[in-house]
């Protein structure tokens, strides 16, 4: 790492790779900070349908103003992005149809017929749609303005007033987000209408989805309106906190981004690719990362919390039934006997007992036999299971025949206060309705 | 049509369309019309890195099966990624298509920016899966459209109820014993197959569009399956043939775009006059409703002041007093019984007088014989339904007028028998019983109720 950034930094490119980064951060941070409420209200693929909806747009300010004025171009463009969203919720609520279909309606067919006007225009017009998709974010600190004595690339200047814009919006209206996000009807009888906060934000969205994708290009506009939001969305169930964690995320992507862009082709005997696509490649792996081991929803998190969970349960049974085999003064089942009956493989309970054997619960390898630690362990939780039993039968009036699983599924959840209470409420009996005893309390 | 070309372009796109009618009108129903934008777009790394492996190995980078190939095999691959961000997290169906959609295309434009360095082979033209060349198809294409349309058509076929069963209740597939993740792959599958073979033929976005538009449409005409199906498979099929016709009669325009259009045209003529859910259908169907409505509001008003013709006097509000059929009601009392206003009150006169139900002259209604039965008929079955509410729901005698209000409009007529033989057990039927609570104008009666 240290000498793929020496060799970043030897590579440093004058103030161009700057820009490039700034550039990059710039529009993943200002079209990430409203991603978070597309990727809430269930609109994530509105960034894809704006970007090539707003052709028509483009080209209508061509033909309205007769130049390649940007500023035209840029309002047309926004327009046109409003439309997409506007004619998106009306073509879903007059006339029924789900909402992705909707939004595939609307920006095929402006796309379309954004096509159409340009070939019609192409006699005087060099419009190309390719850089439209790709974008040129690697041209952008060329294309300068001075300020103040200072030359900075345009794109910037632009890109900034986006994010100071989008910032002002969510914090300004984050209380009205929120609730407008999560429950739209809470958000009308409040007394804000959540019809203008969403046409308020799809402004936004148009307008940082046309000033990214006229300097940057929509791929990195599309992927930073999804996927640091989702990421964050991975990471977290505070609102706050999880914009707070998508800019940090986008930024990231869009810098180490960069880095890829020059470095990774270079391991193939490439010189370097266009930078755009590497950010998308990057913020899809920190999501990643981030869906695989985030602290609660994580998968691999949950799924080694939910293993933990089903090896306790495993040995819980375990010494139960050698606990039960024992008071029974029945043969004591070995590992075939077991598997058998917690229809577990043998694998699973080899490596159960030998865990139970490491915290010195049971003894013995082939035969299994509990320690005293392990009968104290089993007492506990026999006596959970059997006074459950009696509390089933005494409260509720089950039949007895149908109390067994409820117990056996609660025995592994019930600590002493629980026991204790349970015990109170059933008159400390001695036997549960089986007719099997009810073991003592551990003494401390 | 006379052009070889023109008419191999015909043929390949009305292939297309019609597979693709097909394949989209389960993606619709399974609400993943978008499914296809996510696939197009993630099939673009699969495209560059089968074009480079190619060349590198010194082949020909520009062998079509072998990009179709790269093609399928990252599409398949961006399919695994959205089953699993949608089965595995906690991020829904739309977000997964983003992630997958953005990423991939942006692993896509990375490595064609690399393979454009390459000196051996010739890179232009893989833009061609994204933008298409709908005008310049060659046999070629269409032979492979051809092959992928029969078989998304046989596998459709061949699991049309296990997909039917999958569209409608996921749940349900699976509970029967279907092995529903297969299923859903298998679509998924039939989406990639059709959306690769039409990709490189007619470019991204055409190929979206096909995948969405003609099944929308279809959706408007028919609330059943195989008939959808089948509509949206002649709308894709005429669709493109059109779009391609016009294109090839104006030269200028674009032929991909040019079927956009004509599909999307059809989608708004279908959203408008689709007989099943279009616009103006449910319009129509629920202005028949609000008309029955009135109408049923205006007979039972109309009983109500015959039966009580001064209320003012409250010894006639006593059970059991006999309506006089031919007691002329003012107009006047009768804006007064409900919040209607004027014009939609003689409205309903008016089409009450058409049917013969009652005479109006002179701001004075009257009901003939049949009005007068159909009107005690009605108030029967409100004032049944409000004696159901007090003797078994316990309803406060004051509140059952707006429940009933409610639900009288749609009591069909095993319901109304259901209901007597209830009542005939209390022994509370009446010919027409008498109101159970207070009759007042509508904004009074229910606060009259609950004053002591």
């Amino acid at each position: 790492m240290i000498f793929l950034l020496g060799d970043w930094i030897s590579d440093w490119d004058g103030s161009i790779n700057g820009w490039i980064v700034v550039i990059g951060c710039l529009c993943a941070a200002s079209a990430s900070l409203l991603g978070n409420f597309l990727v809430l209200r269930r609109m994530s693929m509105l960034g894809d349908a704006i970007t090539h909806a707003v052709l028509p747009g483009i080209a209508a300010a061509f033909f309205i103003s007769g130049t390649r004025n940007s500023m035209a171009m840029f309002v047309g463009a926004v327009i046109v992005g409003l439309l997409t969203a506007v004619f998106t919720e009306w073509i879903r609520s007059v006339g029924k149809v789900d909402e992705g279909a909707s939004m595939g309606v609307v920006f095929t067919s402006l796309f379309a017929l954004g096509l159409v006007m340009l070939v019609a225009a192409a006699d005087h017009v060099d419009l190309d749609p390719k850089c439209v998709l790709y974008g040129a974010i690697d041209l952008t600190p060329l294309d300068t303005v001075w300020v103040r004595g200072l030359e900075i690339p345009r794109a910037a200047i632009v890109l900034s007033i986006v994010l100071v814009l989008n910032l002002a919006f969510v914090i300004l209206f984050f209380k009205e987000l929120k609730i407008s996000s999560f429950d739209p009807a809470l958000a009308t009888t409040m007394g804000f209408s959540a019809k203008a906060m969403h046409y308020l934000l799809m402004v936004l969205v148009s307008i940082t989805a046309v000033a990214s994708f006229e300097s940057v290009g929509s791929i990195l506009v599309v992927a930073m309106f999804v996927v640091p939001a989702a990421a964050a969305y991975m990471l977290t169930d505070r609102l706050a906190v999880m914009i707070f964690f998508s800019v940090i995320i986008a930024v990231a992507s869009a810098s180490l981004g960069h880095i890829a862009a020059l470095e990774v082709p270079t391991w193939f005997g490439f010189r370097s690719t266009t930078t755009a696509g590497p950010m998308a490649v990057v913020s899809g792996l920190l999501f990643l990362l981030a869906a695989l081991f985030g602290p609660r929803y994580g998968v691999v998190v949950k799924w080694v919390r939910r293993q933990s969970l089903s090896w306790r349960i495993l040995c819980d049974d375990i010494v139960a039934i050698l606990y039960r085999a024992e008071e029974r003064d029945t043969a004591m089942p070995g590992l075939a006997g077991l598997a058998d009956e917690l229809f577990a493989s043998s694998l699973s309970i080899r490596s159960a007992l030998l865990m139970l054997r490491r915290k010195g619960e049971i003894e013995g390898s082939d035969q299994p036999k509990l320690t005293p630690r392990g009968i104290d362990r089993a007492r506990e939780l026999v006596r959970s299971h059997r006074l459950w039993e009696q509390y089933l039968v005494v409260e509720t009036g089950a039949e007895t025949n149908r109390i067994h699983s409820h117990a056996e599924r609660w025995e592994h959840f019930t600590d002493r206060p629980l026991r204790d209470e349970l015990d109170r409420v059933t008159e400390a009996p001695d036997i549960d309705p089986h007719g099997s005893p009810i073991p003592p309390e551990n003494k401390l | 049509m006379r052009d070889y070309n023109t008419r191999v372009v015909v043929l390949g796109v009305a292939m297309l369309g019609g597979s693709s009618g097909l394949v989209g009108s389960f993606t619709l129903l399974r609400r993943r019309a978008l499914m296809g934008d996510a696939l197009s777009h993630a099939s673009l790394p699969g495209i560059a890195l089968a074009f480079m492996l190619a060349t590198t190995l010194g082949y020909d980078g520009k062998y079509l099966p072998l990009l179709l190939a790269g093609a399928t095999f990252s599409g398949l691959l961006g399919v695994g990624c959205i089953l699993w961000i949608r089965n595995k997290t906690r991020l829904k169906e739309d977000t997964a298509l983003g992630i997958v959609l953005s990423v991939f295309f942006g692993a896509g434009v990375a490595l064609l920016g690399m393979v454009q360095q390459m000196k051996t082979g010739n890179a232009a033209g893989l833009e061609g899966f994204i933008y298409g060349k709908t005008a310049s198809m060659s046999a070629m294409d269409v032979r492979l459209i051809f092959y992928a349309s029969l078989i998304a058509i046989a596998l459709s076929f061949a699991n049309f109820k296990e997909l039917k069963l999958l569209c409608f209740d996921e749940g349900f597939a699976g509970s029967r014993g279907y092995p529903v993740v297969l299923l859903d792959v298998l679509l998924m599958s039939l989406v990639v197959l059709v959306a690769m073979v039409g990709l490189q033929a007619v470019g991204l976005i055409l190929m979206i569009a096909l995948l969405v538009i003609p099944a929308a449409a279809a959706r408007f005409w028919t609330d059943t399956l195989w008939k959808m199906t089948a509509y949206s498979v002649i709308l894709g099929t005429v669709g493109c043939v059109i779009g391609a016709m016009v294109s090839a009669v104006f030269p200028n325009l674009p032929s991909g775009a040019m079927i956009v259009l004509v599909c999307s045209f059809f989608f708004f003529l279908s959203m408008f006059f689709g007989t099943a859910r279009g616009v103006v259908a449910r319009f129509l169907r629920r202005r028949r409703l609000n008309r029955r409505i009135d109408r049923q509001h205006l007979m039972r008003a109309m009983y109500e002041q015959i039966e009580h013709p001064d209320r003012s006097d409250t010894s006639a509000l006593k059970p059991g007093s006999e309506p006089v059929r031919k007691t002329k009601v003012s107009i006047d009392e009768l804006l007064l019984v409900r919040s209607w206003n004027w014009k939609r009150l003689m409205a309903a006169i008016r089409s009450a007088e058409v049917d013969e139900l009652m005479q109006y002259r002179h701001g004075h209604a009257q009901l003939t014989h049949a009005g007068f039965i159909e009107a005690a008929r009605l108030t029967r079955q409100h004032r049944l339904w409000e004696m159901y509410l007090i003797t078994y729901a316990d309803v406060a005698p004051a509140l059952v007028d707006r429940d009933a209000d409610n639900i009288e409009h749609v009591l069909e007529p095993h319901v109304i028998d259901r209901l007597e033989d209830l009542l005939e057990e209390q022994e509370l039927l009446f010919p027409v019983p008498t109101s159970p609570h207070e009759l007042g104008d509508g904004l009074t009666s229910s606060e009259e109720g609950i004053l002591p």
